[in-house]
């Protein structure tokens, strides 16, 4: 492929949205109160919505004929590139709240940067899903607070949430050899820039909410390379059975 | 507000109006703005539409009532998706505005004033049932991506509001 570093780096940003678009949508009917439910398949619905238009671009630079349908339902378990984060599962519903919080905010500053990217498209496309992303960061920082600084016992579960997901968090800054790439040729984002920022802009939303921001250097990686956590089998099997039940099956 | 580089040939226009958004159905596409671009090119139209939100699942079927409604009109045409210039609440038009009041939706406010509701809790949202302003904000997500939900504490009517995007 010509533009291999370019389809690398595409499918990177897009297969978080996918991943953490699933997460989100196994709420369908699930979720604690219809309002949440809503919101989650909402938030869902946007993440898939940029995944298409991710994916369609990807298609169109990979140019063997293979569609946004088949890179998103044909790949095997060590083809998906997104952050260990994404995947994580619905433990509770701190755990989904404090999941998307931990990412959006990240979200929030990657596609601020991506807005600038001398890709044409790849700026089109982040001008686009800021605008929804924002809203995403108000839902998941608004039930982070309400958890946190609600009674005891949401208190102990949003912080031990956020406890157990912190160790995934540092893998976001991360860069693959398509980012370097990219990054040099003035379109991709310099992930590890953003690091900085992300985890003082954390801390202090976490202080809000009156949560501690923990304290452990121990983190896991893995997810760029393709090497996840043993829940995202279970969660390709799911969003993959239609297509590997019934090939090229179509509405 | 008419968008500025909206680029719409005259004769397309009474065509275009017809087709309504099919998850509101009172407003046209035009009204919402999201038709960016007609032009009629060696007699095939060439349209360009863009989405509100990424995932809004009205777009297919927005492409495919375009297609139909200039067929019947006698024109071939081409719809492509764009997605910059991103759209914005500010290209619905005034009619556009007023048929979703009708339609017990609240417009999008025209400020940086929504934001203080979502986020301050300040009341400037209108109640489409009896017009009160004392409403609160119910969630930032509501029946389709556009909208959040509100319910106004004077009639407890619950309702829908249309989203502020920028």
């Amino acid at each position: 492929m010509k533009n291999e570093n370019l389809y690398n780096y595409i499918l990177g940003i897009a297969d978080n949205s996918l991943i953490l678009g699933q997460r989100m949508g196994e709420l369908c009917g699930h979720g604690p109160t219809l309002e949440t439910d809503i919101a989650c398949t909402n938030i869902s619905l946007d993440l898939f919505g940029q995944v298409r238009s991710y994916f369609q671009y990807a298609a169109k630079i990979a140019g063997d004929g293979r569609t946004e349908d088949d890179i998103a339902m044909l790949r095997k378990e060590r083809d998906y590139k997104n952050v260990l984060l994404s995947e994580q599962p619905n433990t509770n519903f701190a755990y989904t709240i404090g999941r998307q919080f931990l990412f959006d905010v990240y979200h929030l500053a990657f596609l601020t940067e991506l807005q600038k990217s001398s890709d044409l498209t790849l700026s089109a496309i982040a001008n686009k899903c800021v605008k929804e992303v924002s809203y995403h960061e108000r839902f998941s920082l608004d039930w982070v607070k309400r958890l946190g600084d609600g009674t005891e016992e949401s208190n102990q579960k949003m912080q031990e949430a956020i406890n157990d997901l912190w160790t995934y968090t540092d893998e976001l800054f991360h860069q693959t050899g398509a980012d370097k790439a990219m990054v040099a040729e003035g379109v991709g984002v310099d992930v590890t820039k953003l690091k900085e920022n992300y985890y003082k802009s954390v801390s202090e939303l976490l202080e809000e909410a009156r949560l501690k921001t923990p304290e452990s250097k121990w983190f896991q990686k893995g997810g760029k390379q393709g090497i996840h956590t043993e829940h995202l089998g279970y969660l390709l099997a799911d969003l993959q059975y239609m297509q590997r039940t019934y090939p090229n099956m179509e509405w | 507000m008419v968008a500025i580089d909206q680029n719409i040939d005259k004769r397309l226009i009474p065509i275009l109006e017809q087709v309504s958004d099919p998850e509101i159905p009172v407003l046209s596409i035009m009204d919402m703005g999201v038709v960016r671009s007609a032009i009629i090119e060696a007699s095939v139209v060439k349209v360009e539409i863009t989405p509100t939100y990424s995932g809004c699942p009205a777009m297919d079927v927005i492409g495919d009532d375009i297609k139909k409604a200039l067929k019947d009109a006698g024109y071939e045409s081409e719809i492509e998706l764009i997605l910059y210039p991103a759209w914005t609440t500010d290209w619905i038009t005034p009619r556009g505005r007023k048929a979703l009041e009708d339609y017990g939706i609240a417009a999008p406010l025209e400020t940086e004033a929504d934001k203080a509701v979502l986020l301050e809790g300040k009341k400037l949202v209108k109640c489409t049932n009896c017009g009160s302003k004392n409403t609160r904000l119910v969630s930032q997500f509501g029946s389709t991506a556009c909208k959040a939900q509100f319910q106004c504490e004077y009639c407890q009517e619950p309702f829908d509001y249309f989203k502020c995007l920028k």
